[in-house]
């Protein structure tokens, strides 16, 4: 992935997607302690972190699924905090839900068809996915549920990009799926944002996150630990951040982050 | 050939009791509401029907041209408010209202239209006519509502299979999260569904007016119960299966009367325990349609 070079990030303009003092509760459990981040377009901004750090909800959070107790969330300079999930979804804000979570009664070609449902104008049409994802065209009248991890993996992205998104959130991609597999849909990401797409994710496999992000931002227990580019960073700070190593102080404040 | 005749006879009420069942079926499906006031609803739409013929002087058969929108309206308003607002609170909060519903319905229609029986287009020649095949009486009107009945299932079938919103009618049964990110507003698609449903129970109203006779409390007694039979009968959730379970419960309670005429309906709730007992997913499980 080309990522700008180091301490070149495209700080001109407003970013396409902000966070500002983000705290999420799931019920007592402080979940989201203060997050802010600041995406601009183009990018392949990367969440990594333990399992339980955070990155989930601050993903579904953006996507409108939890409701924020304090802070907001900010789309192309527009507060989109109070919004439901389908409103910003047809903003341009589209999610991946971890897990897939296709719709499992309907074939392949009618998933996509819900997903393109409210679309914004763009480039995505269905044939074009099915271009995109040559295997998928022959198989389009299989139920999804018929369909291996991977496969369903890749109908819900194409689900997902049928609404044209303007930033696509990426929960978890390779979450039980083989690493081969995980490897092939990782690999379709440049052809992805070649479409002019920003994409924020979130990903458990911090060299998965590391290979193909522009800018990475390491969670632990709700708090922000690291943040700067994957050459900005050494592996011991990764590796302290994402462990939460004793003495671990957060990395050398990177450029353009603000904390 | 009595018995020939009673199972023709069952299969034919079996279309009123798919009428009944289907709407019942279908909010299940998507909603996961038990609508406890299904009947009720039927049999205002029934006491409608006959405002509606009274007034307008219109062709009983045509009614439902008005009364099927009017319901669907009812259907949609309905879901978006008190629906929706006790399906946010938990399933069970459903029930509750519902069965409010269904006692405040049929109190309102005591009230006002008394405990009297009323029958739709009584002395038409379609609702007491028959024809017969050898010794085997046919009335134009079980074949005209069991028709009605396949009609229904088939455009049920057709508008889930290919529309719009039939699509997200299913992917939001399946799972409305995912249908939000997807950018559908989950509340909205169920209220077309409610919409659809509330159609098919003013169909069922009509026709149950025009076999029987309505009263304030036909709803709860009758028609609540048999759509609950079919609808278990057949498989919670699928559409052909409500024809199935009402073709099977009306066999049933004709092949019950054949042996003693007041052995009518208990012979229907037999078949229905069975089923529940031994087979509890239905004859034709959900996964099996879509």
């Amino acid at each position: 992935m080309s990522g700008p070079p180091d301490g070149e990030r495209p700080e001109s303009g407003t970013p396409l997607l902000e966070v500002r003092d983000l705290v999420v509760h799931h019920g007592q459990l402080r979940a989201l302690d203060g997050i802010s981040l600041r995406v601009f377009p183009g990018e392949v901004y990367a969440i990594i972190g333990a399992n339980g750090a955070g990155k989930s909800t601050l993903l579904r959070t953006i996507a409108g699924l939890h409701s924020p107790t304090a802070g907001s969330v900010l789309f192309d300079g527009t507060d989109v905090t109070g919004l439901r999930p389908e409103r910003r979804a047809r903003q341009g804000i589209v999610m991946v839900p971890e897990g897939r979570r296709l719709f499992g009664s309907l074939s392949v070609e009618e998933n996509l068809q819900v997903g393109g449902a409210f679309a914004r104008e763009g480039p995505w049409t269905i044939e074009r996915v099915y271009e995109t994802f040559d295997w998928m065209r022959e198989r389009r009248n299989q139920a999804a549920s018929q369909l291996s991890g991977g496969e369903q993996q890749t109908v819900a992205i194409g689900r997902a990009l049928l609404a044209n998104p303007r930033v696509l959130l990426l929960d978890e991609l390779s979450l039980g799926l083989a690493p081969v597999v995980v490897q092939r849909i990782y690999g379709m990401l440049p052809q992805i944002l070649a479409a002019g797409l920003t994409v924020l994710l979130v990903e458990q496999d911090v060299s998965q996150a590391l290979r193909v992000a522009s800018h990475i931002h390491c969670l632990l227990e709700g708090r922000t630990t690291l943040e700067g580019t994957p050459t900005g960073v050494s592996a011991d700070q990764v590796e302290a951040a994402y462990f939460g190593l004793a003495g671990a102080a957060p990395g050398p404040a990177p450029e353009g982050s603000e904390s | 050939m009595s018995w020939v005749n009673a199972i023709i006879q069952g299969i034919l009420v079996g279309g009123l009791y798919a009428l009944f069942a289907c709407g019942l079926s279908l909010m299940f499906g998507v909603m996961k509401v038990v609508n406890l006031a299904h009947g009720d609803l039927a049999v205002v739409a029934g006491y409608i029907a006959i405002g509606v013929i009274t007034v307008t002087h219109i062709p009983v058969l045509w009614s439902f041209l008005i009364v099927v929108p009017v319901m669907a309206v009812l259907g949609y308003v309905l879901q978006r408010t008190i629906l929706q607002g006790a399906l946010d609170r938990s399933v069970l909060a459903t029930l509750l209202v519902t069965f409010g519903l269904s006692v405040v319905i049929e109190n309102g229609l005591l009230q006002f239209f008394t405990a009297n029986t009323r029958g739709i287009g009584s002395g038409l020649a379609l609702v007491s006519g028959s024809f017969s095949i050898g010794s085997i009486q046919i009335g134009y009107l079980p074949l005209v509502i069991f028709a009605t009945a396949v009609v229904v299932l088939l455009g049920l079938q057709y508008f889930l299979s290919t529309s719009r919103y039939g699509r997200l009618i299913r992917a939001v049964a399946d799972d409305k999260e995912a249908a939000q990110l997807a950018g559908a507003d989950y509340r909205h698609v169920f209220g077309i569904a409610a919409a659809v449903a509330f159609g098919t129970v003013a169909l069922g109203g009509i026709a149950y007016g025009m076999y029987a006779q309505l009263a304030p409390t036909t709803g709860t007694d009758t028609i609540l119960l048999f759509a609950f039979a079919a609808v278990v009968i057949g498989g919670l959730g699928s559409l052909w299966g409500t024809l199935l379970g009402g073709v099977v419960l009306g066999v049933a309670q004709q092949i019950g009367a054949q042996i003693s005429i007041s052995d009518e309906t208990l012979a229907g709730f037999i078949v229905f325990l069975a089923v529940l007992a031994l087979r509890p997913q239905g004859l034709i499980s959900r996964g099996a349609q879509s």
